[in-house]
């Protein structure tokens, strides 16, 4: 009962880290129509960041903040200055040019950063049952996920995003902003990039630190369905139990399989994901 | 009419690619006007709304609203000066609420906190006060077109434009909606621009009426007259 606990406990603390993951690709997703496939080098890119100031300040929590601003300026960055020309040509290059873009960062960062790993402390132990360090991913999770979720149900800014996300030309008859919501989408959703970076990311930092979790955070995101927020920290979560589990009881070899397999059941009985609404959409 | 339009048109053109949709069009609407704008499929009678309203760019000509210049406005800017556009199908959003819908409506506006203009928005459709929190999905089509024109009137609009808000409805809720039109000309002074398939319908209920013809204002004169008027009838109209 204590091995089964333990597992749980790790499953949900390394699901937080893919449900952040899922929903930054999710948000991007819903307001655009597109997987964004760069959004492990912006995760990247902020941890670099974190890591630099860190070093420099010896502050562990200035370092974390900065990650958050660095991820959030790279994702509104990369919208306003790459992403919306393109996107206006066709959707399908638009996704192509993120993938083009996870290779030119992660390369970009091997040659300021250097390609081998770095130590990378962070603020909590890991050790132990439920440790601090997992505590912290969870609750900082659930708190961005439910600030989130209220800023975009409560306030006249969230009724623009998703104005803006669902139906843009209506948004725009009714005097938003279209363009400047998905910048701030793009924001918003690598803000959380950044933090699921941050809970992913040590003890190690290397370019390709992010590569496996971007597989599990896609997996959620796709579980939960890719446009449903709710599904994406779902899915995130599911995923982490899931491996957690597998690894626990079958053997960590099969964790990364077990990811496919809960893709592949979920996708058989729900094929638009857990939460996701009938794709059939009256006009 | 009175002498100094509200919403005025001077020679609009605009073009999809090649295509030149709208030719040369110049159209006056005078406050507290209802007008019709008819012509076949085609015609080019969504598109000048579109041009209006931003959403399409006019290549030449001038759109002025009580004479500010709102050509080279982009659409968002375009209902702040108070021309509002309830596009074909209404153009509700389904995945948000009923009140939602409306509050987005009103949201640019600096006094969007106050409820005035939504209880009185709401006054005007008994229907949706029931829904308030339902999602605008389950709303029947008739439903959802006085939603549309809800969320315009959100903006506290001078001009109304409407692009057929017949489209689907039943006769019988396509003659409550142009009633509630004209009502809202004659009480709240709005002005209204109907752009309609149904010429016989909304001739009757307009005050003026613009047939267009393969981009270009082909006649226009008051409603009862174009009505009456068998050869426009037969060569614009269809009936």
């Amino acid at each position: 009962m204590t091995h089964f606990i333990n597992l749980t406990l790790n499953g949900l603390a390394s699901g937080a880290a893919y449900a952040a993951l899922a929903l930054s690709l999710v948000i991007i997703y819903q307001a655009t129509r597109l997987v964004n496939f760069a959004q492990p080098a912006l995760a990247l890119v902020a941890v670099y960041a974190a890591y630099t100031v860190t070093q420099l300040t010896g502050s562990y929590w200035i370092g974390f903040a900065s990650a958050l601003i660095v991820g959030m300026a790279a994702g509104a960055l990369v919208e306003r200055v790459i992403i919306r020309p393109i996107a206006k040509t066709s959707q399908l290059n638009a996704i192509i040019v993120t993938l083009g873009l996870l290779l030119v960062i992660q390369g970009g960062v091997g040659m300021v950063w250097g390609n081998e790993q770095h130590g990378f402390r962070y603020a909590f132990s890991y050790v132990g049952r439920f440790s601090p360090a997992d505590t912290f991913a969870l609750v900082s999770v659930g708190v961005v996920a439910l600030l989130l979720f209220a800023v975009y149900r409560f306030t006249p800014f969230g009724l623009r995003m998703r104005a803006a996300a669902f139906h843009p030309e209506s948004a725009r008859l009714s005097g938003v902003k279209v363009g400047l919501m998905l910048t701030a989408g793009w924001g918003i959703a690598s803000f959380i990039g950044a933090l699921a970076g941050m809970l992913a990311g040590p003890p190690f930092l290397s370019p390709n630190v992010f590569d496996v979790v971007f597989v599990f955070g896609i997996t959620a995101a796709v579980v939960g369905g890719l446009d449903n927020p709710f599904g994406a920290v779902i899915g995130g979560l599911l995923i982490g139990l899931g491996m957690s589990y597998v690894s626990g009881y079958l053997g960590p070899e099969l964790a990364t399989l077990s990811a496919l397999a809960i893709v592949v059941i979920v996708l058989s009985v729900r094929p638009d994901g857990i939460l996701s609404r009938p794709t059939a959409r009256k006009v | 009419m009175s002498t100094e339009p509200l919403l005025s048109v001077q020679g609009l053109t605009a073009h999809y690619g090649p295509v030149r949709v709208l030719d040369d069009v110049s159209l006056d609407v005078p406050d507290r006007g209802l007008c019709a704008v008819l012509g076949a499929n085609g015609a080019g009678k969504t598109t000048l709304l579109r041009t209006l309203t931003g959403l399409h760019r006019a290549t030449s000509g001038r759109v002025l609203l009580e004479g500010e210049d709102l050509t080279r406005l982009p659409a968002e800017k375009v209902i702040t000066r108070g021309l509002a556009h309830v596009p074909e199908g209404g153009g509700v959003i389904v995945e948000l609420t009923v009140e939602e819908n409306l509050r987005l409506g009103g949201l640019w506006r600096s006094d969007r906190r106050d409820r005035t203009t939504f209880d009185e928005v709401m006054d005007l459709f008994p229907p949706l006060v029931e829904r308030r929190t339902k999602s605008a999905s389950t709303l029947s089509g008739g439903e959802r077109q006085m939603l549309a024109i809800g969320r315009a009137l959100m903006a506290r609009p001078k001009v109304l434009l409407l692009d057929e808000p017949s489209l689907g409805l039943a006769p019988l809720i396509t003659k409550q909606i142009f009633t509630l039109l004209r009502d809202l000309r004659d009480h709240t002074g709005l002005t209204v621009v109907l752009v309609e398939q149904n010429a016989a319908g909304a001739l009757s209920v307009t005050d003026h009426g613009f047939v267009l013809n393969q981009g270009r204002v082909a006649t226009e004169g008051p409603s009862e007259g174009l009505l009456a008027d068998d050869r426009t009838r037969h060569a614009y109209l269809g009936f």
